[in-house]
């Protein structure tokens, strides 16, 4: 059959990356807002650790005061939750209902939407250092004023390895082992993975896989700027590393269908 | 004018499949379509056909692995957002967030686009203001479709994808979306649609390809696709009413008479008039007065299904 086709380009109805990208992240940021049972991960919990740690004495040999020691790795524990947890298990059900496919063929198309994630991601995140940030404050908080610059650095960095991971779980097992690996991962990295103690407080036959671990490196990192205002080195290389690869990771196996 | 779709020799294979040692699995042998602006391009074939493979093809969810697509003149696999602001797509599972109500839903797929369709107005054509107030989770599998449609159109599109439109509407419904679709193609829109019901490509299409397991299996307007078979054998079935448990005349070959239920019989295979007089004469001899007596003309359904068992036999 003879073929022609119409000719391109015609103007595009579409309006500019950036403004869908934008448009998608508040759509996400209110999605994640409206929804009671990541409320409770991305806030109630982390604020309980931080009580809890503050007046339980656990963390009494980190920094000069309880508080000091707790808020780092509640920051910690909040990317987490946001990034890693929440982001994981709405991507999870948003795959399983057609809502990627259908979302990919609008103009908003693939990039668009895991832009519009990081930045509901990074929005959140922003509230919940307001939100846990500014209770610590109340409770005696006197961060290094030297390791703000490297500490904000550091939730950023955290927050894409822990999106790219939560991509990449999201993206190649069924939602509900989304859900059940997300959980149980923010269980065992918050306790024994670094992100509420110090690594060094694991077992010593974890100690060196624990030290690896994102979340030991987002956890340690962030006491040791907003504690000392040092900035390490090494664990923003693990960070950096982890990005890369889950990144990588996901790209490559992210199932779209 | 010239095409808004072009599809030719599309080839897609699944897999690996880990029942089948981890090999591919081919599912599309070949397809190839043309979709035309003002006019309903069908898709008709049964569940698992390959209609849509092809259309997740056409929409650029998938790449092919052989044979080329083009969609307004551009391959739809990893298309530029400037093409994809001119295309609307309804997915059969819907895809649409269940915790989302439809309307802020609509509009967040709306404000993607300069120049968005009248969301008001296809709320209102679609009757969303009805169920406006309840989670798309708890909406009915017809409200579920009607939200989909609307989304597919909230950009104002040039070319819209249809998979499985009537799935799940009630007739009152059904009717509204008919209607709506029988507008856009009035308005110059280029409308591809998929459906296993015959009854709904009849009504709807200008141009229908027929899909079987991957292949063609034929194509052309509703009247070429049973005329051309009606040369061969106008009239599908004879069937009539009488006693019941009669004992059936031996009829030429050709011929199938059956008592489907009881007192209702079918004659299949009638071509010429003499096939219908080897059945009076059966009547005259034993005296038997039949009632309500009809002759089915062929319909689409008919078409395909001959076409279709004739596919199987050739695979």
């Amino acid at each position: 059959m003879p073929i022609s086709t119409q000719s391109a380009p015609v103007a595009s109805n579409a309006h500019g990356t950036l403004k869908r990208i934008m448009l998608q992240g508040r759509y996400e940021t209110l999605a994640m807002l409206g929804n009671g049972e990541q409320l409770i991960v991305a806030a109630v919990l982390p604020l309980l650790a931080l009580i809890g740690l503050v007046f339980t004495g656990l963390l009494d040999d980190v920094a000069e005061s309880p508080i000091d020691a707790a808020a780092p790795g509640v920051l910690a524990l909040c990317v987490i939750s946001t990034a890693f947890t929440g982001q994981g298990i709405a991507t999870g059900f948003d795959r399983r209902y057609g809502v990627l496919r259908f979302l990919s063929t609008t103009p908003l198309g693939r990039a668009g939407l895991i832009y519009g994630k990081v930045v509901a991601v990074l929005t959140v995140l922003v509230l919940q250092v307001i939100v846990i940030g500014g209770i610590s404050l109340l409770m005696g908080w006197r961060p290094a004023v030297a390791g703000i610059p490297a500490g904000i650095a550091l939730l950023v960095l955290g927050a894409a390895a822990f999106t790219a991971l939560g991509l990449l779980v999201a993206g190649t097992v069924r939602p509900e082992a989304t859900l059940a690996i997300t959980n149980l991962a923010w269980v065992l990295l918050a306790a024994v993975g670094g992100i509420l103690f110090p690594s060094n407080r694991a077992p010593d036959y974890l100690q060196p896989f624990v030290d690896l671990l994102p979340s030991a490196a987002l956890g340690d990192s962030l006491r040791s700027a907003l504690i000392s205002g040092s900035t390490s080195v090494s664990g923003i290389l693990i960070l950096l590393a982890w990005t890369i690869i889950a990144g990588f990771a996901a790209t490559r196996w992210f199932k779209w269908n | 004018m010239s095409p808004s779709l072009v599809i030719e020799d599309l080839l897609k294979d699944f897999g690996p499949v880990p029942a089948l040692d981890g090999r591919m699995v081919r599912v599309l042998h070949g397809i190839s379509l043309k979709a035309e602006p003002g006019n309903v391009t069908t898709l008709l074939g049964a569940n698992g056909a390959g209609k849509s493979t092809t259309l997740a093809c056409a929409q650029g969810l998938v790449p092919a692995n052989g044979g080329t697509v083009r969609l307004l003149g551009e391959d739809p696999y990893g298309a530029s957002p400037a093409l994809r602001s001119r295309v609307g797509v309804m997915l059969q599972d819907g895809g649409l967030p269940p915790s989302m109500r439809p309307i802020p839903l609509l509009r967040h797929v709306a404000s993607f686009f300069q120049r968005p369709g009248d969301i008001d107005g296809l709320i209102e054509r679609l009757g969303i203001n009805e169920f406006a107030t309840t989670s798309i989770r708890r909406l009915s599998g017809g409200q579920k479709q009607r939200v989909a449609l609307a989304a597919a159109l909230a950009g104002n599109p040039e070319v819209v994808f249809l998979d499985e439109p009537s799935a799940g509407l009630d007739p009152q419904s059904r009717q509204v979306v008919f209607d709506l679709i029988n507008e856009l193609r009035d308005a110059g829109l280029c409308i591809v649609l998929t459906t296993h019901l015959m009854e709904d490509a009849q009504r709807l299409s200008d141009y229908v390809y027929i899909i079987n397991d991957g292949h063609n299996i034929a194509q052309g307007t509703v009247a070429e696709l049973t005329a051309h078979a009606a040369t061969e054998t106008p009239v599908q079935a004879v069937t009539f009413n009488a006693a019941t448990s009669l004992v059936l005349p031996a009829l030429p070959e050709h011929l199938h008479l059956a008592e489907s239920t009881p007192g209702h019989y079918r004659l299949d295979g009638v071509r010429t008039a003499a096939d219908l007089a080897a059945l009076t004469g059966w009547w005259s001899r034993e005296d038997i007065l039949p009632h309500a007596l009809t002759m089915q003309p062929r319909t689409l359904e008919d078409v395909f299904l001959e076409i279709a068992e004739k596919g199987n036999h050739a695979n």
